[in-house]
């Protein structure tokens, strides 16, 4: 066993683990997107950054692919890491504003607006499903296409192949299937109510609005809640 | 030729080439890509038109060779031994040049390089300013050596370093010797080469690789190539020597398909160190077996970078992946594997046939030997460089590329490539090593030098790099693919007049995210040209967002174009050109520009003979 510190707490490692499992098996929260358990860690949504080391020595990197070692520091929410996380959120909701995933996240890091343009996409490109297909299902049906911008995953060629078993394993890992947030769709607005415990909707609509139409509309700057549809009923 | 079965026999063999020299002159015409591009390879068909003919004609021997660096005067011609040096070339000049200095020993005065300082002729390539400050340890064989000929590199003494080696030179103080030489990565990173090589051998497995890196993607940088094109054995030998240190039997040289001449001519020298007995199983009789392969890379940009690029060797995408655990350690294929630069082998054998304290006085307390730069953009000389570590930018800029053409003001100089930084004027007196450059928001690269002049917009340039690495982007990592985009957005909208004062914090915070948390070295450099012009160029920055004008007159939505009525002759050459038809006027009366048609191509401000008009 190796010994490291979380946030300053001692804590004892197994060899050959990663930060992030070390982390949660403690109860240390750190947000993923693309982290699938027992696959292949891949590192793309950045998001489970933390920082190591001491002093000058000091250096962002990412939990779910980095191997303990004897005598690491690990701080997990350093002003530097959350204001990372928050712009991180931010981009990656500017790509899919509709993702409840995405605004709870949001919301826990107190994300409230988006400064960005909407591109309302619905997949952020996290691979899990490419990896689940490839590792667990040994399938491997689908795949990343193209670079850059462009990128994309896709069947080969993008057309029905006999190698896919229709299992659906990649829609049960795919953190976007989710009934989707009727939020607001203008850029720049962000409710988050979801996560909130009294969320201000309850106030005015007697239920929470979440997946509603007007979900959002209380929140909206100078706007007073004006008789949605649910509110007529 | 025979195959060499042991190092006395090599050392016999090595006497016979050196001894082997006639009095003859030699022509030697460069033929790079770069002089092939300019037509060297009509001149060469001219040459060897005479050199087949019958009967009587001066006597002399032909050579082809690759760039020699000045491709700004390319195709050349030089006439050993005397080193005469004739530029611009053209198939109607070659019989004068036989007849002339080869049959008479005279000089072909029109074919020689004129200073343009000075106005004096240069008859050798050392008269030229352009060679005076540069130190051509790496790239001065590319002017001596056939590529296709391993005979011509063994007379320029090549593979003696191997020789050496394989002697008995204990791998440890091999590495030991790289080491006291201070020889650091040339890629990009500035990584120690020995340290590499140390935690590489001393790494568990089997089997390991070395593994050189040919995959140059920088817009506006050659000089791997030309070593690949003009000088590939030495590149072999380096990698020979390197496989001996770190104890390796398997080497990949991962260049990239735009690279056809790099290409070809390395599978010959691959081809012919292998029929000599200098690759494959039991190199020279010691027992040291090493062979190399070359894997060709499709192109992507992202593939220089080491992980990429060993994915890309196995077969598989090529998207980086975290370096907690080193390729050293685990790369390609999961064993260890060694990854070095193409100039980066280059200097091993000299390292090895000069010696490490010799190497180890050449440039700056950090950064020893030479570096080779591709120097484009608006420069008078362009070309491949070669110049100690540590001189200055200005030294160059100004003294080898001869400054900036039409008279224009100098502007800034980015190096690095995509991800270096762009300077300005200031910091023209900055000594060139990695340490410097990297204080400064720029980085060494792997040795691109684009000159801008006054006319460029340092806004615009920063949209053209950041479009570039979008699109050469793997865009698996979220801060760089999203990052990147929406840099790119508030960067376009600030060009086309869109632009928010709070657009700048905004930039300077995504740029400093993408620095941190970014996947691969292609992320986490990616912001850095905008950075830097932001940093050296805020008031181009300021004047695009707040007056909503384009100082360098480059960005089209914020310029208009107008005729000095003072100025104008009316000799309505503009009208005549202009494509939309938006010039009109009496003749002989001045002209006026409707800008509602206007489409700022600018074609009438190249025509007009009076300078009378203007962007505004």
């Amino acid at each position: 066993m190796l010994n490291i510190t979380i946030n300053g707490a001692e804590v004892k490692a197994q060899e050959g683990a990663t930060i992030l499992e070390v982390a949660r098996d403690y109860g240390f929260y750190i947000p993923t997107l693309c982290y699938l358990e027992g696959h292949d860690s891949y590192g793309a949504c950045r998001l489970c950054i933390v920082e190591i080391g001491e002093g000058s020595r000091r250096r962002v990197v990412t939990s779910c692919n980095y191997p303990v070692e004897e005598g690491l520091s690990v701080q997990t929410d350093t002003k530097k890491i959350i204001g990372h996380r928050k712009l991180l959120i931010e981009l990656i909701l500017s790509r899919a504003p509709n993702s409840k995933t995405l605004q709870d996240l949001a919301s826990y890091y107190g994300v409230e607006k988006i400064r960005f343009k909407n591109k309302n996409d619905d997949c952020i490109l996290c691979g899990k499903c490419v990896r689940m297909c490839n590792e667990q299902m040994q399938s491997g049906a689908i795949g990343f296409v193209g670079r850059g911008k462009n990128l994309k995953i896709s069947t080969p060629f993008s057309k029905a192949n006999e190698v896919c078993r229709n299992c659906g394993a990649c829609m049960y890992i795919c953190p976007m299937v989710e009934v989707q947030c009727r939020g607001p769709k203008t850029t720049g607005d962000l409710c988050n109510g979801c996560l909130r415990v009294t969320p201000t909707c309850v106030e005015v609509y007697d239920r929470q609005m979440c997946y509603v139409e007007d979900c959002g509309t209380c929140v909206r700057p100078g706007s007073k809640p004006t008789g949605g549809k649910s509110q007529k009923k | 030729m025979k195959k060499i079965h042991s190092l006395a026999e090599f050392s016999r063999f090595q006497k016979t080439w050196s001894a082997r020299k006639n009095g003859d002159p030699t022509v030697v015409v460069s033929s790079g890509t770069c002089g092939q591009a300019r037509g060297s390879e009509d001149v060469i068909i001219a040459f060897e038109k005479v050199l087949s003919r019958r009967g009587k004609r001066p006597q002399f021997d032909f050579k082809v060779t690759g760039c020699h660096g000045f491709c700004e005067v390319e195709p050349i011609v030089r006439i050993e031994p005397r080193g005469i040096f004739y530029q611009r070339v053209t198939p109607a000049d070659v019989e004068e040049i036989i007849s002339e200095t080869i049959g008479e020993g005279k000089i072909v005065d029109r074919l020689l390089f004129r200073d343009p300082v000075t106005g004096e002729k240069c008859l050798r390539a050392k008269d030229i300013p352009f060679y005076r400050k540069q130190k051509l340890l790496i790239s001065g064989n590319n002017m001596r050596i056939n590529p296709a000929r391993i005979e011509d590199y063994l007379e320029a003494g090549g593979y003696a370093a191997l020789a050496k080696v394989l002697k008995g030179v204990k791998p440890e103080r091999l590495i030991d010797e790289v080491k006291k030489a201070g020889l650091r990565g040339r890629g990009g990173g500035g990584f120690f080469a020995w340290k590499k090589w140390e935690s590489c051998r001393n790494a568990h497995g089997k089997i390991k690789y070395v593994i050189c890196n040919a995959d140059e993607g920088d817009p506006g940088a050659y000089m791997d190539r030309s070593l690949l094109e003009g000088n590939p054995h030495s590149i072999l030998e380096g990698m020979l020597i390197g496989a001996y240190a770190i104890g390796v039997s398997e080497g990949y040289i991962y260049v990239r398909r735009e690279y056809p001449l790099a290409i070809q001519n390395v599978e010959t020298a691959i081809e012919q160190a292998r029929k000599l007995g200098l690759l494959g199983r039991n190199i020279l009789g010691t027992g040291f077996s090493f062979d190399v392969k070359i894997a060709i890379g499709g192109g992507a940009f992202v593939c220089g970078e080491s992980t990429a690029l060993m994915s890309s060797i196995e077969g598989k995408r090529g998207e980086p992946r975290a370096k907690y655990v080193h390729t050293v350690e685990k790369g390609l294929w999961n064993r260890p594997s060694n990854l070095n630069n193409v100039e980066t082998w280059a200097n091993v054998p000299l390292i090895i046939n000069k010696g490490a304290k010799w190497y180890s006085k050449i440039g700056t307390e950090g950064s020893k030997g030479t570096k080779i730069f591709s120097l484009v953009g608006k420069i008078n000389n362009t070309g491949l460089v070669e110049v100690p570590m540590g001189i200055t930018l200005r030294e160059i800029i100004f003294d080898i590329g001869g400054g900036i053409p039409d008279g224009k003001k100098f502007k800034a100089v980015q190096t690095g490539g995509p991800s270096g930084g762009c300077l300005p004027e200031s910091l023209l007196d900055l000594s060139v090593d990695f340490d410097r450059l990297s204080e400064v928001g720029s980085m060494m690269g792997s040795g691109g030098m684009i000159v801008m002049d006054e006319t460029t917009c340092m806004v615009d340039l920063a949209k053209y790099f950041l479009n570039f690495l979008l699109d050469e982007s793997c865009g698996m990592c979220f801060p760089c693919r999203e990052g990147l985009d929406q840099l790119l957005t508030i960067v376009t909208a600030i060009t086309v007049g869109k632009g928010k004062p709070e657009d700048l914090q905004l930039l300077q915070e995504i740029g400093g995210m993408m620095k941190d948390a970014s996947l691969c070295a292609l992320g986490r450099t990616a912001p850095n040209p905008l950075l830097s012009t932001m940093r050296y160029f805020q008031d181009e920055y300021e004047a695009h967002i707040l007056k909503k004008k384009c100082p360098a007159g480059v960005c089209k939505a914020l310029i208009c174009y107008e005729i000095w009525k003072d100025k104008c002759a009316g000799c309505a050459a503009c009208a005549k050109l202009c494509p939309e038809k938006a010039i009109s006027g009496a003749k002989n009366r001045p002209h006026e520009i409707d800008p509602a048609k206007c489409i700022k191509c600018g074609i009438c401000k190249d025509t007009c003979k009076y300078g009378a008009i203007q962007v505004i």
